[in-house]
């Protein structure tokens, strides 16, 4: 019986200070984590796709309700009106999901970019969706009426030789974006009237 | 004591070096290894886990009853990968971008729970200290090695660096004509990659 209750004394010990000394390491690092995502992925990434606006978007960006989710919305400037809004989407890949960020131009309902940030997908392969700027140039300009496929799905992107999966991920994740566009536009609209004086 | 110390150290860094050695712990050896930078970094955070969770678990052996024992060690072991996750994501992010889902699978490697089990529960404190180190960084040159062989071959060059304190940048050693032989930085490359590296290790005698 002794046995027993030191067994559990013991296993109940270890795991309330693990657990409370965790919860406390995340809370501290949890600010400096979203800022990297932010600096080192996302930051670069819009800033790209927006080079030619004349604000910073990742300065001017703002939080939006989406249902139950909370989504972040990086606002562009271009000749001195704020049209162009980035959403972020996510799709499965073949490794993991495979993250971007998609620049939608609101007075032409057209794309005005799309990045990959994060994914975990082959080298050489998959990983070119992000490495290789041609395969994001394809979607620059299109628009957004009809949903974007790769080419052998009777789309209009060319997929990234050997990585037809990873292709067909950010076009559904590009799908993806701008459907959360449409949804959210009037809200948009209303948040970024006053921006790009 | 001084000896046994210099010996538990030594010994995980040439004579029982677990990849090559003992052959335990292959899923990171095979998964990250893709550039030296990655071998390097994942290797120093195996290090991190298993020098703090033989330390734990070495000063707490008279406590933990021997029918949890593996249960003990595991919360000691999730505890230690869980923070090496998240120091890498606030301070080494984009290591963190390439080691990914393998930083979480140190909890299960078996070269961390075995040294824990076969050495730190049995011995104590110090020569657990010098058996984690030892281990750990013997685990780390064999990563290193074997990420800086892939990444030349695969790629011609080596660069990185380890938390911005170190850095190298060897360019194109096979000329401007080499063709980056990719096969080296996918999964089977690195099967043969390390079966290659084995073969050389078994050459040399372990005395």
């Amino acid at each position: 019986m002794g046995e027993m209750i030191k067994m559990v004394v013991v296993l109940t010990i270890l795991s309330v200070i693990s657990g409370g000394g965790l919860k406390g390491l995340e809370e501290w690092a949890k600010p400096k984590i979203e800022n990297n995502v932010m600096n080192l992925v996302k930051g670069p990434a819009i800033r790209q796709i927006l080079e030619a606006a004349d604000n910073d978007p990742v300065e001017d960006r703002f939080k939006i309700q989406d249902g139950e989710e909370e989504r972040n919305i990086f606002v562009g400037v271009f000749g001195g009106t704020a049209d162009t809004v980035v959403v972020e989407a996510s799709a499965n890949g073949y490794g993991d999901k495979v993250a971007m960020v998609v620049a939608i131009n609101m007075a032409e309902d057209s794309l005005r970019g799309m990045a990959v940030t994060t994914h975990k997908e082959t080298p050489g392969l998959g990983a070119m969706a992000k490495d290789n700027p041609s395969f994001a140039a394809q979607f620059v300009g299109k628009n957004i009426g009809s949903p974007f496929g790769v080419t052998t799905d009777g789309g209009q992107i060319s997929a990234l030789s050997g990585a037809t999966i990873t292709s067909r991920a950010v076009c559904i994740g590009v799908n993806q974006a701008v459907e959360t566009y449409n949804r959210l536009k009037p809200q948009l609209e209303e948040q970024i009237k006053g921006m790009g004086k | 004591m001084a000896k046994s110390f210099a010996s538990e150290f030594t010994k995980g860094l040439w004579k029982e070096v677990p990849p090559f050695r003992l052959v335990l712990g292959l899923c990171p050896v095979l998964g990250v290894t893709t550039s030296m930078k990655n071998g390097i970094g994942m290797g120093l955070a195996t290090t991190f886990v298993l020098l703090c969770s033989n330390i734990l678990v070495s000063l707490l052996r008279k406590v933990i009853p021997a029918k949890v024992r593996i249960a003990c060690f595991i919360i000691i072991i999730a505890t230690f990968v869980i923070v090496v996750e998240q120091m890498m994501q606030a301070f080494a992010y984009t290591l963190f971008l390439d080691l990914g889902v393998f930083i979480p699978l140190i909890v299960v490697n078996c070269v961390v729970l075995g040294r824990a089990e076969a050495f730190a529960s049995k011995n104590g404190v110090l020569k657990s200290t010098a058996d984690g180190l030892g281990i750990g960084l013997g685990f780390t040159w064999a990563l290193g090695l074997l990420g800086a062989v892939r990444e030349l071959i695969g790629t011609g060059s080596l660069k990185g660096d380890v938390f911005g304190l170190i850095h190298w940048d060897v360019p194109n050693i096979f000329g401007a004509a080499f063709e980056p032989f990719g096969f080296a930085v996918q999964a089977p490359g690195a099967f043969v990659i390390l079966g290659l590296l084995l073969c050389a290790m078994n050459l040399i005698p372990s005395k």
